[in-house]
């Protein structure tokens, strides 16, 4: 039932990005470039996603003690703003700038089978291991 | 040169706010595509009992732009989208960033700043920033 969830959600996940054109990484750069040939479409999907999910989270999420399958609602994490954070944030923001791509529509791309775009993906993944091994070493020297 | 698209734009985002909304609401669980890609090729004990739905997330989002561009007009990118250097710098980059700060666009630019998190606010105005920079770099200097 959970995978079947996860299907539903992944599903409706990669529509909306191709409808939105957020996978057309061209669409992002110009997004980006305010002193170019900028296009405002992005802060529209930005602003799309974030009026359903808040409010829906707002108003239905919010409420509940559990999710409808059960599980824990996760909390929101009070660590406070930490080094790692304003690090990783400010690396992830220049690759993203340099490719026009991030996580959700790079695996969304996938099914294109263009070797650039299989490229980005496997080095991205290789990425996401290194960063975690590196922010868990760092945790530990502490 | 991009079209200005504000209705799609709109629509699409809708769509995967409803998306995370499913996801949350259901099961618990964050819609962040670093972290669940991430953790569907962890083989720690805790990440073994989350992989199923991981992976479906995953097939999810590889099979959607599939059947949009079936049903409707809305494509995937043809072609070459950058150079062998930025695919791979730039995926690079993503992955390591997206680890070091605990998510990406969807994790803290939608799931996070829709929750008020402090952490998923300032992460998403820092690689805004960074983003912004990068490209203003690249294409004006």
């Amino acid at each position: 039932m959970k995978a079947l969830i996860g299907l539903i959600s992944g599903l409706i996940f990669g529509i909306g990005l191709t409808v939105s054109q957020m996978v057309d990484p061209q669409k992002v750069i110009n997004f980006l470039d305010v002193f170019g040939t900028w296009d405002p479409s992005l802060a529209f999907v930005m602003g799309g996603a974030l009026i359903v999910f808040g409010l829906g989270h707002w108003f239905i999420i919010r409420p509940k003690q559990k999710a409808v399958l059960g599980d824990n609602i996760p909390t929101i994490s009070d660590a406070g703003i930490d080094k790692p954070l304003l690090v990783g944030a400010s690396i992830f923001g220049i690759g993203w700038g340099l490719s026009g791509v991030c996580p959700g529509p790079a695996v969304a791309n996938f099914s294109s089978l263009n070797p650039a775009m299989l490229a980005f993906i496997f080095f991205m993944i290789i990425g996401l291991k290194l960063g975690k091994l590196t922010k868990e070493r760092l945790a530990a020297a502490r | 040169m991009t079209e200005f698209t504000q209705i799609s734009a709109l629509i699409g985002g809708g769509l995967i706010g409803l998306s995370a909304l499913i996801l949350m609401l259901m099961i618990g669980r964050v819609a962040g595509c670093s972290g669940i890609l991430t953790e569907s090729l962890s083989f720690s004990k805790s990440a073994n009992s989350e992989r199923a739905w991981r992976l479906s997330f995953i097939v999810g989002l590889v099979l959607g732009p599939v059947l949009t561009a079936n049903i409707s007009g809305f494509t995937l990118p043809q072609g070459d989208q950058f150079s062998w250097t930025i695919a791979v710098l730039g995926g690079l980059v993503v992955g390591i960033g997206a680890a070091i700060g605990n998510g990406c666009t969807s994790g803290h630019g939608i799931c996070g700043m829709g929750r008020f998190s402090k952490r998923s606010i300032v992460a998403t105005l820092t690689f805004m920033v960074t983003a912004f920079v990068t490209v203003f770099v690249t294409n004006h200097l």
